[in-house]
């Protein structure tokens, strides 16, 4: 008799708990829960941080920043240079002005070669042709290569690898000239 | 199910009385039974330790298997192939691991110094190479496998989950491996590849930067790849190896193969596991590991010439497995071609389990007569559509140079896809008019359409395009 009686009251105390107690128990609940996910996302926080020091090392140490190319009369009208340290090219234009184009291939990252030749820069991984100015002559390039700050000083070319200027399409205020 | 109770300990474990073993024994005799003191063991107590070694098997096997489940032609050996490529894997790789140097200037050095002065270096590598791509293979056409003996509907639908994820892990194995010899292959694949995350909407350059470990491919990726490559995958692969084996015993093994037209009918004859499935596995997995030593034997991974940043070599091609999704880039804007068609794929992949079916057709061969027609005939179709796709995309067709106006994710991107899936619409639309088929006959027929464009596309890219990507014939390619 006092077993079945114990038995019955467990079973009620299952079926629905004290209200206070049940409250209580749902809020420490769903406080866990809480914690639980703000450690979770902490921790997430936390290795996407530890990815981020070494990337930003990286960057400083690979390029020397601002590089000097030469003075302005070495680069012939028309022509593109190679800096294989910097990885761009110095292009001048027909009209003596210059652009510091990224070798990337904008397309997926491919260095592209200069052909002096066809005056085309031939992307030999899917075939993106682009003019001298960078312009894409021929797709899949999704737009013109890549440009870094080109600064004229006592007439000596300087190109700033460190920052990289995208662009939609060519524009006559992009090229810097020699101050006459 | 035989639920008899059994005994797989032994209680006793009695030795040879004195009068049983021989008079006197020889020196070399008394120093074996001190080395192997079970030797002594009469044969009952044997025959209990072989029972207690075999009852550790089980643990991984069932102890009885429906006999119609141990036929060949049901599974083919793949999942098992998988498995025993996957341990040759992390067997070849552990030793890899004692000569390879994950920085630039030093990886390539140290393939060249494995290879020339390691004693099967070059064999060791040539097997890890060679059983990565075979894993890719065996684990497809298991993916295949399972897809067309319906192995997928109710209560196996997670498990299609669990496997694609397997697969995933698999081919992100292979793709991390690819970098780490560091030649001019080697490299370019790469860069091509994360150049391709570029293209993702949103986050697609801060994952790029992510996984580059800097703004291009350099040390940074390659202690990247090395540590993704070397510990975090293959721990996932043995995490979620085990858990796709468990749930196919929770479903009571594989599906039972039946002819068309015939139903369910129970598990039919059981047999017991050992020796029936264990006789089987062992003789598949020796005859696999034959074949991969002697095909490394025979055939070198190749290994080209010290990747040089400043030099993309012509025509720079993905690894084999994504050439499907390079060959997709010439067609197709990249954010379609790298980004919204392979997000559908794998939407398509992971849902296919979960689309209300009329029929259950699990453990039929390409679900019924009908379903085998009609898979017979998509087939034939992409076979030859895809081609031809290709062919007037490269000649015929140019939306981009007369729609100037347009931008080309229009003209590239959303218009060819509108194309395509109305192609596939109509082609549903018209064999379900003739056929009058069940949902079940129909989605298969789907999948078949698409998986052999996928593999044309494939095969089209590996063998069909030579400099310059141009379309060339695979004996003039090699030139």
């Amino acid at each position: 008799m006092t077993k079945m009686k114990k038995t019955e009251a467990v079973r009620q105390e299952k079926d629905d708990p004290p209200k206070a107690d049940s409250s209580r128990r749902s809020f420490l609940n769903k406080l866990w829960i809480v914690l639980g996910v703000l450690a979770l996302v902490e921790l997430a926080a936390l290795v996407l941080a530890f990815f981020h020091p070494r990337k930003a090392r990286e960057k400083a140490g690979d390029s020397e920043g601002i590089l000097e190319t030469g003075s302005v009369d070495k680069f012939a009208p028309n022509s593109a240079t190679a800096f294989v340290r910097g990885k761009f090219y110095l292009a001048r234009l027909e009209d003596g002005g210059f652009l510091a184009l990224s070798r990337k291939c904008t397309h997926l990252g491919c260095t592209i070669p200069w052909s002096s030749k066809e005056m085309k820069f031939i992307c030999p991984c899917h075939a993106s042709v682009y003019d001298i100015r960078g312009e894409v002559v021929s797709a899949p390039a999704p737009r013109p290569l890549d440009l870094h700050p080109v600064l004229i000083e006592n007439n000596i070319v300087k190109v700033d690898t460190n920052k990289v200027i995208k662009r939609s399409s060519f524009r006559p205020e992009q090229a810097v000239y020699a101050k006459k | 199910m035989d639920r008899r109770p059994r005994r797989y300990f032994i209680k006793e474990q009695p030795m040879l009385q004195p009068d049983e073993m021989p008079d006197r024994p020889s020196l070399f005799q008394r120093i074996r039974y001190s080395i192997f003191p079970s030797t002594l063991r009469t044969e009952k107590a044997r025959e209990g330790y072989r029972r207690l070694f075999n009852s550790l098997i089980l643990h991984f096997r069932p102890r009885n298997v429906p006999e119609d489940t141990l036929r060949w032609t049901l599974t083919w050996g793949l999942g098992g192939m998988a498995v025993v490529l996957v341990f040759l894997l992390l067997g070849t790789g552990v030793l890899l691991k004692f000569v390879y140097q994950p920085l630039p200037e030093k990886a390539y050095e140290s393939i060249l110094h494995l290879q020339n002065e390691v004693l099967f270096g070059r064999l060791i590598r040539n097997i890890h190479h060679w059983s990565a791509n075979a894993l890719i293979l065996v684990a497809f056409l298991h993916l295949l496998r399972v897809f067309f003996t319906g192995a997928f509907h109710a209560p196996r639908q997670f498990n299609w989950v669990i496997g694609s994820g397997l697969f995933l892990l698999v081919l992100f194995s292979n793709f991390t491996g690819y970098l780490l010899p560091w030649d001019q292959l080697a490299f370019w694949a790469i860069t091509i590849c994360t150049g391709m995350l570029e293209y993702m909407p949103g986050i697609g350059l801060w994952l790029q930067a992510l996984i580059q470990g800097g703004p291009e491919v350099g040390p940074g990726t390659l202690s990247n790849f090395y540590a993704i490559h070397t510990a975090i995958l293959p721990v996932s692969l043995l995490i979620l190896m085990p858990f796709h084996f468990w749930r196919i015993r929770k479903v009571g093994g594989l599906v039972i193969p039946r002819p068309p037209g015939q139903g369910s009918g129970g598990h039919g004859q059981t047999v017991p596991a050992i020796p029936n499935l264990l006789l089987r596995e062992i003789a598949v997995a020796l005859v696999l590991i034959a074949f991969m030593l002697v095909f490394s034997m025979l055939f070198n991974a190749p290994l080209g010439s010290k990747a040089n940043p400043g030099l993309s070599p012509n025509p720079t091609k993905a690894p084999w497995y994504f050439m499907g999704i390079q060959e997709m880039l010439l067609h197709f804007h990249p954010i379609f071609a790298l980004f919204v068609i392979p997000t559908l794929m794998l939407v398509a992949l992971l849902a296919l389990p979960y689309i209300d079916y009329q029929l259950n057709t699990a453990g039929v061969w390409f679900a019924s007569t009908k379903g085998r027609r009609m898979a017979l005939i998509a087939g034939l179709a992409a076979l030859i559509g895809t081609p031809l796709a290709i062919l007037a995309d490269e000649y015929l067709i140019e939306v981009a140079a007369r729609l100037p106006t347009i931008p080309t994710w229009v003209t590239n991107g959303l218009v060819p896809l509108a194309v395509l899936l109305a192609a596939v619409g109509a082609f549903h639309f018209f064999m379900q008019r003739n056929c009058a088929a069940s949902n079940t006959e129909a989605v298969q027929m789907v999948f078949v359409l698409l998986l052999v464009a996928f593999l044309v596309l494939t095969v089209t890219g590996i063998w069909f395009r030579g400099e310059g990507m141009k379309l060339v014939w695979p004996w003039d390619a090699g030139t």
